[in-house]
């Protein structure tokens, strides 16, 4: 018997919900969430991954009605590429996310009672986010899509008790809202020209030029919010820390990449037609976002809100590479369009790969040394090998060097820039380098930025005692992370048979693919052609490695032993931990020459002991420039509305009558 | 018709002409008061050289003149008179540097780029093989006024009015082959003209108020006059 | 025919590795030259390497395994970077695999395990090293990619052998994004390989280093390698420079006679750069870090003016 993709993927948002279910006993049974919940979760996981690359092999379009929903708008799914890629993101992650929490929740059955909350509303996050990938029509969508936002603000309150992380749920929350508006809104436009809700219906609705722009702002603003794109981010950097750290990884990793799902569904393929105005945006936004973001995770010294503003540079590239899909689509090159599309495609896995890995490293360390602070660590690698291995992995595929998988993804984009000469127009195509130019300088500033997490977490000496105590972690939580560390070399090694898998989601969508991506054999990437360009990632890996065993063999023969001593300093006393360099240290020379970028508060002050104390915040402009402008509007207009506010039964009656009464003669 | 099929003069007006934007951006940028004279005497000289090659391959002989003419005030006689100005106003080893050298050069670039899509329609026409230079005279003339907006030294600004001039001078030699005799000698002593009168003017002001920071003319203003 | 391509490209990266120590050799004698001493042999960093791959190494005792991989890789990575750049001959199979954004990535990898060996230690003099060859290189990398995407917009592929191939069997041309494009590239090169004013390779002061403030706990045989990576980089550098912007003389066949008459064209062409370079580092003095942003800003510019140039001027002429 065949099992149909669209089954399995059923049976993934089964299962997900089966999860949440049973987590409800788990107040009373602590160990179900470790034993049966969470192997759900893995399951439901590896169930997506199932229907995804079913649905990717297989190709074609599945689509069914639920018996659920309102009478006249029944909910309705569908299965094709895009949702298939998404479904594969999605089961990949969650499957590791699945394996790593068992040792991960351990901590928690000792701590806090609210394990039903955990598990329960994990379960119901992945629902949620299965479901708004499989949605056919804007009411499933809007469920569903809300059903993630709402969990994962629970998920976001899990350690409530501390007052920064309610004030950071509040804000996901409200910010969550005002983008799920926006995109209401925009299937509000879509469905008003397309005659229903269904997602068909929209693709056939004849949308004039204006009437498009109103309804791309709008999916721009709601999706780019949920993905966190500056300056829409300020969330971002709040709310991903403040969650456990595996949910962490399933919001940086997946939920943003659901947003980025939603954009290409509404753009790509619902309003269906491309301007350059849209793009000039998309690329503007995307540029600034990954400018920003690499530059403010630069400057960070908590390793999870690090992790949080890396997230919105990796969303920034990917809109970079969605602007010059829409940019060489609009401009009628169908094929260097698909080759931007495929880097944001591909982009969008890898970072969601390495990102969860991250942050499940991150989770690791937190575990064992209850530390987030980058200041405190040092010298972790001894003391928890594998996960150091496996963050190291993870800091050189973020930092997109060869031959791991996030230089495979920017790579690609560079080579869609690179097209710009194709451009007819003069002015785009000088614009166009510059995009790249910023790609260039994200690229070697998130290479330093990993360099200073690696550097100063897991390299040197322990700069404090709880650290010091650092032990290796379940092994549970080095599975997981093992999963993740494997993908990425695989994602990085084998570009052409992703590709080739990835090339049914422009197929369909754009009507075009990369015939030529593979056309050379597995061992050569060429997206447009031999002579342009190409890029052997095996061979590359393969010389990398014969190359080192032969110098290891050569050199070291055995593995000579190498004799310890004290470090030599330049002859300088032997180094404390004292002596090492801190993250804001290494930071410094950045953070001055990007000085007017940040808010820099800097001083020193005396302490009563008579010690000083030197003290460095670095804020968010976005918040000055912004956010408190808008909160202050928002104010100012509450305090005239305040005035209708008199307290008597009646006149609140009277309103009532009046708004009814003008809304009737509206809609007469 | 491609770059490679144009002869090797207007290859090399090309060439000069890019470098002419560069000494743009360099004269924008150049903290050191000499330094920048200095950067604004190449600038002259490229753009006379400009002039001469669009003399020798195009068949403008009353180019010639005109390159001469650039080369004598604008590489030899105005520089030497700034030269000499800031040797007694005592400002050889002033230096002003820029406060956001990077955002000024994002500006400038995007100037290039403005100035780039407002002659597109110009390119688009048949004209002489030159006329892609003048996108980058207008960008010379933008940048110089840009230059003379940030830049609050007064010797500087006049460097910046002059570098105008020397966009609008590659404009006319670019565009058209350049302007008839009698306008551009015209021009040529306004420049002079004005060259002297800044010098007047720099002393005066250097007098008034010991400085020649132009901000500090603010104080000149009514508001500031109630206020203090 | 495939095999002959192959092994020409395995014996084009070992004349890297054989020549990498003499480029550096003659650089160091032309300097001692200009500075009115008599210098050592142009052989002597074979000498030294020799030596220090005799010598015992020896690790700090709070150094990692990653410590000791590091200068493996760090080599090994250089290496294929520069195995990759067109040598005597354009047909070549790892050009093919590795274009110029991937030997920019090979080369960011070297860095990123020289760094974080630099941090290793936790020692306050490489974690400074590491600090600031991040900070150099996220300003001289954009710079570099910008400089090669000029002559990608030309050529119309990134690949360095096409490249050249495009050069060659097309008329010379002037072309003014070319000039800017090295220009800039010369600059980052300049920074990248650490030399004056950016870095000063013959430091003997910590707080100014920055390559050597990030090698300073390596001994013995690891230490060599990382020397001769350094090295690596430099003619990496050099050839660059030498073979793209002037392909000329490069052998774009088999030939065994071009391929000879390659080699000796680009060791001249090399020895030149070694000149141009042994004399601005005698006539310059090292900047201040913080004077190294506006150096690299520089950079920045000519080659974004290079691209823009490119659009403006020789597009549609």
């Amino acid at each position: 018997m065949v099992i149909s993709p669209l089954l399995l993927a059923g049976v993934a948002v089964a299962l997900a919900l089966l999860s949440a279910l049973v987590s409800l006993f788990s107040a009373r049974l602590p160990w179900l969430l470790r034993r049966v919940v969470t192997p759900l979760f893995t399951l439901a996981g590896l169930a997506a991954l199932a229907a995804g690359l079913g649905t990717l092999i297989q190709g074609g379009v599945a689509v069914t009605q639920l018996p659920l929903g309102l009478p006249w708008l029944p909910w309705g799914v569908r299965l094709d590429a895009l949702s298939g890629f998404f479904l594969c993101l999605i089961g990949v992650v969650s499957f590791a996310v699945g394996l790593y929490s068992p040792g991960y929740v351990r901590s928690f059955e000792k701590e806090c009672g609210s394990l039903p909350a955990l598990g329960g509303f994990s379960g119901l996050f992945l629902t949620g986010m299965l479901l708004v990938v499989l949605a056919d029509d804007a009411f499933l969508f809007m469920v569903a899509w809300e059903l993630m936002s709402l969990s994962s603000y629970f998920l976001v309150a899990f350690h409530h008790n501390q007052a920064a992380n309610r004030r950071a749920a509040f804000l996901y929350l409200l910010m969550a809202h005002i983008g799920g508006l926006a995109i209401l809104l925009g299937y509000g436009v879509l469905a008003s020209f397309g005659d229903g809700f269904a997602f068909d219906a929209m693709r056939q609705a004849d949308l004039s030029f204006g009437w498009a722009s109103v309804a791309f702002v709008l999916a721009f603003v709601g999706f780019g919010m949920k993905a966190g794109l500056v300056p829409l981010h300020a969330w971002l950097p709040e709310a991903h820390p403040a969650a456990p750290s595996h949910i962490s990884a399933l919001m940086s990793g997946v939920m943003l990449k659901v947003a980025v799902y939603g954009f290409i569904r509404v753009v790509f393929d619902l309003i269906g037609q491309f301007h350059w105005q849209w793009s000039v945006a998309v690329l503007a936004i995307g540029s600034v976002s990954a400018l920003m973001g690499i530059l403010y995770a630069l400057m960070q010294n908590d390793l999870k809100r690090l992790l949080a503003y890396s997230s919105v540079e990796n969303i920034g590239i990917i809109f970079i590479a969605l602007g010059l899909a829409m940019l060489f689509l609009s401009t009628g090159h169908p094929v260097v369009g698909s080759v931007a599309f495929v880097a944001a495609l591909y982009h969008s896995i890898n970072h969601a790969v390495f990102k969860s890995l991250l942050f499940m490293g991150a989770g690791a360390v937190l575990h064992t040394t209850h530390e987030r602070d980058l200041e405190q660590m040092g010298g972790l690698l001894r003391r928890m090998p594998w996960t150091g291995l496996f963050f190291l992995v993870g800091c050189i595929s973020i930092a997109a060097l060869p031959p791991f998988n996030g230089f495979v993804s920017e790579w690609l984009t560079f080579q869609a820039a690179l097209q710009a000469w194709q451009l007819d127009s003069g002015v785009l195509r000088s614009m166009v380098p510059i995009v790249a130019a910023v790609l260039a300088i994200t690229g070697a500033l998130a290479a330093a930025c990993f360099v200073k997490v690696y550097g100063v977490a897991f390299l040197g000496q322990a700069r404090s005692r709880h650290v010091r105590r650092a032990r290796k972690v379940p092994f549970s939580m080095r599975l997981g992370q093992g999963v993740l560390a494997l993908m990425c070399l695989l994602l990085g090694l084998l570009p052409t048979a992703f590709i080739d898998l990835l090339n049914a989601v422009p197929q369909q969508v754009l009507g075009h693919g990369l015939a030529q991506a593979s056309a050379h054999g597995w061992l050569w990437l060429t997206p447009i052609s031999a002579e342009t360009a190409s890029y052997g990632a095996p061979l590359v890996a393969i010389i990398l490695v014969i190359a080192l065993m032969l110098g290891l063999w050569l050199l070291g023969r055995g593995i000579r032993r190498v004799r310890r001593c004290d470090a030599w300093d330049c002859g300088f006393a032997p180094p404390t931990p004292a002596m090492q360099y801190t993250a804001s240290a290494f930071a410094q020379p950045i953070r001055r020459v990007f000085g007017m970028l940040f808010h820099i508060d800097e001083g020193s002050e005396p302490q009563p002991d008579g010690r000083w104390r030197y003290y460095l915040n670095v804020r968010d402009r976005a918040w000055g420039l912004f956010y408190l402008p808008v909160a202050a509007l928002v104010e100012r207009a509450s305090r005239q509305v305040v005035r209708l506010q008199s307290g008597n039964i009646r006149t609140y009656l009277g309103w009532t009558l009046a708004t009814l009464l003008v809304l009737l003669w509206l809609t007469a | 018709m491609s770059l490679g099929e144009l002869p090797f003069l207007q290859q090399l007006t090309l060439v000069l002409a890019a470098v002419v934007l560069f000494t743009s951006f360099a004269l924008l940028e150049q903290a050191r008061l000499v330094a920048a004279i200095h950067a604004f005497a190449w600038q002259g000289l490229l753009v006379a050289m400009v002039t001469a090659i669009v003399a020798a391959s195009g068949g403008y002989p009353h180019l010639f003149f005109s390159a001469a003419l650039t080369l004598g005030l604008k590489v030899l006689l105005i520089p030497w008179m700034l030269h000499r100005l800031v040797h007694r106003l005592q400002l050889d080893r002033h230096r002003e540097p820029l406060r956001r050298p990077a955002l000024i050069t994002m500006a400038a670039l995007a100037l290039v780029i403005f100035s780039y899509w407002l002659v597109l329609p110009l390119v688009q026409q048949e004209l002489l093989f030159t006329r892609n230079i003048v996108a980058v005279s207008l960008a010379v003339v933008l940048i110089g006024l840009l230059m003379m907006v940030i830049r609050a030294q007064a010797v500087v600004q006049v460097l910046g009015f002059m570098s105008i001039e020397n966009g609008l001078f590659l404009a006319a030699v670019s565009a058209t082959g350049g302007m008839p005799l009698v306008v551009e000698l015209g021009v040529a002593f306004d420049v002079l003209v004005a060259m002297v009168l800044f010098g007047v003017f720099f002393f005066q002001i250097s007098e008034s108020i010991d400085s020649l920071d132009v901000d500090r003319l603010n104080s000149l203003t009514e508001r500031a006059e109630e206020e203090s | 025919m495939m095999f002959i391509e192959w092994l020409l490209a395995f014996v084009q990266a070992l004349l890297y590795v054989a020549l990498a120590p003499l480029l550096v050799g003659w650089i160091r004698t032309l300097k001692a030259r200009l500075q009115n001493r008599r210098g050592p042999s142009v052989l002597q960093s074979y000498r030294d390497l020799y030596k220090l791959f005799a010598k015992e190494a020896r690790m700090a005792h709070s150094a990692s395994l990653l410590f000791r991989a590091a200068p493996y890789i760090v080599f090994v990575a250089t290496w294929l970077a520069a195995a990759a750049v067109p040598f005597v001959t354009t047909s070549l199979p790892t050009a093919a695999m590795a274009d110029v954004i991937v030997i920019a990535g090979l080369l960011a990898l070297a860095r990123f395990f020289l760094a974080l060996a630099a941090m290793d230690v936790g020692t306050a003099f490489g974690g400074m090293g590491a600090s600031r060859e991040m900070f150099v290189s996220a300003l001289a990398e954009p710079a570099m990619l910008m400089a090669v995407f000029t002559l990608a917009m030309t050529a119309h592929s990134t690949n360095l052998a096409s490249m050249m191939d495009y050069q060659l069997f097309n008329d010379p041309v002037l072309r003014p994004s070319y000039m800017f494009a090295l220009a800039g590239l010369v600059l980052v090169a300049v920074a990248e390989t650490g030399r004056i004013p950016i870095d000063n390779p013959a430091t003997h002061l910590e707080l100014t280093m920055i390559h050597e403030a990030m090698i300073l706990e390596y001994s013995g045989r690891h230490l060599a390698l990382m020397e001769w990576a350094a090295q690596l980089k430099l003619l990496l550098y050099g050839v660059l420079l030498a073979n793209v912007f002037s392909p000329t003389g490069i052998a774009t066949t088999t030939d065994p006679g071009a391929l000879g008459l390659a080699l000796v064209v680009v060791m001249f062409k090399l020895a030149l750069l070694g000149v141009a370079l042994a004399i601005s580092e005698t006539v310059l003095a090292k900047m201040r870090l913080f004077r190294a942003p506006a150096f690299l800003n520089l950079a920045l510019l000519l080659t974004l003016l290079g691209l823009l140039s490119h659009v403006i001027l020789e597009v549609g002429v």
